[in-house]
């Protein structure tokens, strides 16, 4: 799909979900609303793979996105979904700030290693604060979104699908916009050729950093989103094999388009919820399969289907 | 003529290997200097040290009167020294037009730091079209920079390197791997788009024939040593460089 | 003094344990370059199977100390068929390819064996403890453990010394060696780099799955015990250097007594103090502690 394309698509898409969102089954409207959110996490996994890395911790900023929304909801009583949202977005980009400094000088395998190690970290820590429920976790309701009250008015459901879908559509704009200027060309760069990167002046590092922070955010987004829409949290989240989900879904989706994450969290999330009611003790096995043959048959991820080679010599 | 880049007694080892001993050059603006030596002579450390790649073990270099010697590479590129690679560095799985257009928009980036007059006039699309017509490039705009021949990548490469402003160009073996019929056509370009604009240009050459038709001054390198400075007809001339580095004298000794 | 104590032995226990769940992982990624996530079910296959079938042996009223030959049994027998079919099987086809995407592929049958375990052995658990017990306990002042501790300790030195020992006295130790330092150049010295890849795996998957049957006596063995594992084992591999023996024995010490320590004076660190301690020793060692030298590129 010629990227000229793309993003008429996603508006499209967005104005089609919001138009059938009211007469969706709720089992429906909940499968696409949690398939976005993951679909924004994976937005910036495609980010950081087109920049050259992989992280395995991702489910940091996810699990934070979730908690800042839900304490605020839990501890301080405010359970307003836009004051959740820029929570989640402040404490996102603040954590993925601090951390980045130390993260952006390491590649390949120690990065994976490092990410995953501080996303532990996080687990560890929720886990033995009782405060917020330990390995339980706890319930979040939010009842209002930016003062308007939603709660009890039958439409709650709508609003929180709604939210979701406005958030995916403008981060999906955004990424875009993004991945087509010099700074995406410029992450490209860094994933083939470091060094000759540094050679033209630009820094490396701080590109790096700078895409490891938007990732960061986009995934609190989702996690907040996430949140807000399940109506519980738990340290889960936090877990490795969390972010090794998103990992798997940024592997399936591919990094042709920022249509492909969206794409690939929804198969995913279908994949997940029919094998789950079925075959509680295969699923993840049909996963690992579909990984292995998409690694296999498909580098490109399940967009490259939708693509033909034009490029090559 | 005024010095633009000064190495004052750079030394280099490596554990129990000298790669360079005691280097003292200046070069002047505008000048075209050929560096030349056999392999490990310690020219593309030279090069290496220049770029802020590797630091000199003792030593310092000065760039237009300021020390350069503590600087990364980033940084020194940012003042105006560039260069090319022996084995071309470039953007694989990007295209030629991409390329070069991600380092036009480096400099157009860079804002401030680069105050020097522009050489690119236009929008950064229209400079790189402009590289890629000066260097002959346009009917490979397209391709991915993976697949190329060999003497295009080093086209590519060294237009990389001009594309960021150089107001000193390093070019490491700018004809090797490439065929004797296309390194004149190669070096006529690479020279005709330099004298565009005022740069100080070195490179490094295996080629004897080049080093004379494009020099006007030849550095010769042994074992980290600089054993012979001069004009290109006296250093090719010279007994010692004739001994170690062309290895004339070996032959005509038949 | 006697607290330093117990984190000194506590601190040794454990390191014993970390550092075998970990040298079958260091020693995979020094001579394949390759990060295996599917170790962590190798371990989860060693307990299982090490809980069946010695707990099969005890329910027949074998002797006892059999027993423990049963759970070793286990493991190698696991090693030796799970080894060379996920080996020869899939990851032979993947050389070459991106380290990374070789770990998400050892990922993909992490997954895969996730469930497989599962379906084998069910979701309840299993607990095979009399092998704890059996061996009485030893007392150092006020602290008793049980001896079956010092199997532990005693297998950790074991294994280290004769692993040290093959490396680098043998002439396969040797070649091992060779193809760790420089993959191509001992292909081209003629060192079949194929077997010597099948040999490595299967004897890291048969110590993957010995720390596995080892640990079962300690441990209710259930699902999720891998995923725990291996982010463990990861943390001792990079902390100590990838695919460094010597490396994974100081990082198990190092991350051992830590981690005693914590649940001595600071519990609320425990789950996460070799993290740190893998955050410090990266910002000080940025390649782990014992790294390889990286050559000139340009």
């Amino acid at each position: 799909m010629k990227h000229a394309r793309t993003l008429p698509v996603l508006i499209v898409i967005a104005v089609l979900l919001l138009a059938v969102g009211p007469f969706l089954p709720r089992w429906a409207l909940f499968l696409v609303t949690v398939s976005l959110c993951y679909g924004i996490v994976v937005l910036g996994m495609m980010l950081l793979m087109r920049t050259g890395v992989v992280s395995f911790g991702h489910g940091l900023y996810y699990c934070l996105g979730a908690y800042a929304a839900g304490t605020l909801d839990q501890v301080y009583k405010v359970s307003d979904m836009a004051v959740m949202l820029v929570a989640a977005i402040v404490t996102t980009a603040v954590v993925s700030g601090a951390i980045g400094f130390l993260l952006r000088k390491y590649r390949d395998i120690f990065f994976a290693m490092l990410s995953l190690a501080f996303s532990m970290i996080l687990y560890g820590l929720l886990v033995k604060t009782s405060a917020l429920g330990s390995s339980d976790g706890f319930n979040i309701a939010a009842s209002k979104i930016a003062g308007i009250t939603v709660a009890g008015t039958g439409s709650e459901r709508y609003v929180r699908y709604a939210l979701t879908v406005v958030f995916a559509l403008v981060s999906g704009i955004f990424m875009h916009r993004y991945l087509n200027s010099h700074m995406g060309r410029l992450a490209e760069a860094i994933r083939d050729n470091e060094l000759r990167v540094e050679y033209m002046g630009a820094s490396v590092r701080n590109v790096i950093h700078v895409n490891y922070m938007i990732s960061a955010v986009l995934a609190g987004i989702g996690g907040a989103l996430a949140a807000i829409a399940v109506g519980h949290i738990d340290p889960e989240m936090a877990y490795w094999t969390t972010s090794g989900e998103f990992v798997f879904v940024g592997i399936l989706a591919g990094t042709g388009s920022v249509l492909a994450p969206f794409l690939g969290a929804f198969i995913f999330e279908t994949i997940r919820s029919f094998a789950y009611e079925y075959s509680p003790n295969t699923w993840q096995m049909a996963l690992g399969i579909t990984m292995l043959v998409v690694i296999m048959f498909l580098p490109g991820g399940l967009w490259s289907l939708f693509v033909r080679k034009r490029k090559a010599a | 003529m005024a010095i633009v880049l000064e190495a004052k007694a750079l030394n280099k080892t490596f554990g129990a290997v000298t790669a360079a001993k005691d280097i003292n050059v200046a070069i002047e603006q505008d000048a075209i200097v050929g560096l030349i030596g056999s392999n490990g002579a310690g020219k593309t450390t030279f090069i290496n040290m220049v770029t802020g790649y590797l630091k000199p073990s003792s030593g310092s270099i000065d760039f237009g009167g300021r020390d350069i010697t503590p600087l990364n590479p980033r940084q020194i590129t940012r003042l105006g020294i560039c260069r090319s690679f022996q084995i071309p560095q470039l953007f694989n799985s990007l295209t030629v037009y991409d390329n070069l257009l991600v380092g036009i928009g480096i400099v157009v980036s860079g804002g401030k730091q680069w105050s020097q007059a522009s050489h690119h006039t236009g929008t950064p699309q229209e400079a790189v079209d402009g590289m890629l017509e000066r260097f002959r490039l346009t009917e490979y705009r397209d391709k991915l920079a993976g697949v190329l021949p060999e003497g295009i990548r080093k086209l590519l490469d060294i237009a990389m390197a001009m594309a960021v402003k150089p107001k000193i160009l390093l070019l490491d073996e700018p004809t090797s791997g490439v065929s004797a019929d296309e390194k004149f056509t190669l070096m006529d370009m690479v020279m005709e788009a330099v004298s565009a604009q005022k740069v100080t240009v070195l490179f490094v050459e295996h080629d004897m024939e080049i080093v004379n038709r494009y020099t006007h001054r030849v550095l010769a390198f042994y074992e980290g040593r600089v054993i012979a400075d001069g004009a290109p007809a006296a250093v090719l001339g010279d007994i010692e460089v004739r001994k170690y580095v062309t290895g004339e004298s070996a032959h005509a000794a038949h | 003094m006697a607290q330093l104590l117990a984190v000194l032995i506590d601190g040794l226990i454990y390191s014993s344990w970390l550092f075998i769940i970990a040298v079958g992982l260091t020693l995979i990624y020094g001579v394949m370059k390759i990060l295996n996530i599917a170790h962590g079910s190798l371990y989860a296959l060693g307990a299982y199977s090490a809980a069946s079938l010695a707990g099969y042996w005890l329910k027949q009223g074998y002797p006892p100390m059999g027993s423990y030959a049963v759970m070793v049994v286990a493991a190698i027998l696991v090693g030796l068929i799970a080894g060379p079919i996920i080996e020869r099987g899939l990851l032979r086809f993947m050389y070459g390819k991106d380290e990374i995407v070789l770990v998400l592929v050892t990922y993909a049958v992490f997954l895969i064996l996730e469930d497989a375990v599962k379906l084998i052995w069910g979701v309840d658990p299993y607990f095979i403890a009399q092998p704890y017990g059996m061996l009485g306990n030893f007392s150092i002042g006020d602290l008793t453990y049980p001896n079956y501790n010092l199997v532990l300790f005693g297998a950790a030195v074991l294994i280290g010394v004769v692993l040290a020992w093959v490396l680098t006295k043998t002439r396969q130790g040797k070649m091992l060696l060779a193809v760790i330092h420089d993959r191509e150049m001992s292909g081209a010295m003629g060192i079949n780099v194929g077997k010597v890849y099948f040999i490595t795996f299967t004897v890291g998957a048969m110590l993957g799955a010995l720390g596995g049957a080892l640990t079962a006596p300690m441990i209710s063995v259930q699902p999720g015990i891998g995923a725990e594992t291996i982010v463990l084992a990861f943390a001792v591999v990079v902390i100590g250097g990838l695919g460094s023996l010597p490396g994974a024995a100081l990082a198990a010490i190092l991350v051992g007594i830590v981690r005693a320590a914590a649940v001595h004076y600071r519990p609320e660190l425990d789950l996460f103090s070799i993290y740190l301690v893998m955050a410090v020793v990266l910002i000080v060692r940025p390649k782990g502690l014992f790294s390889a030298q990286e050559a000139r590129k340009i």
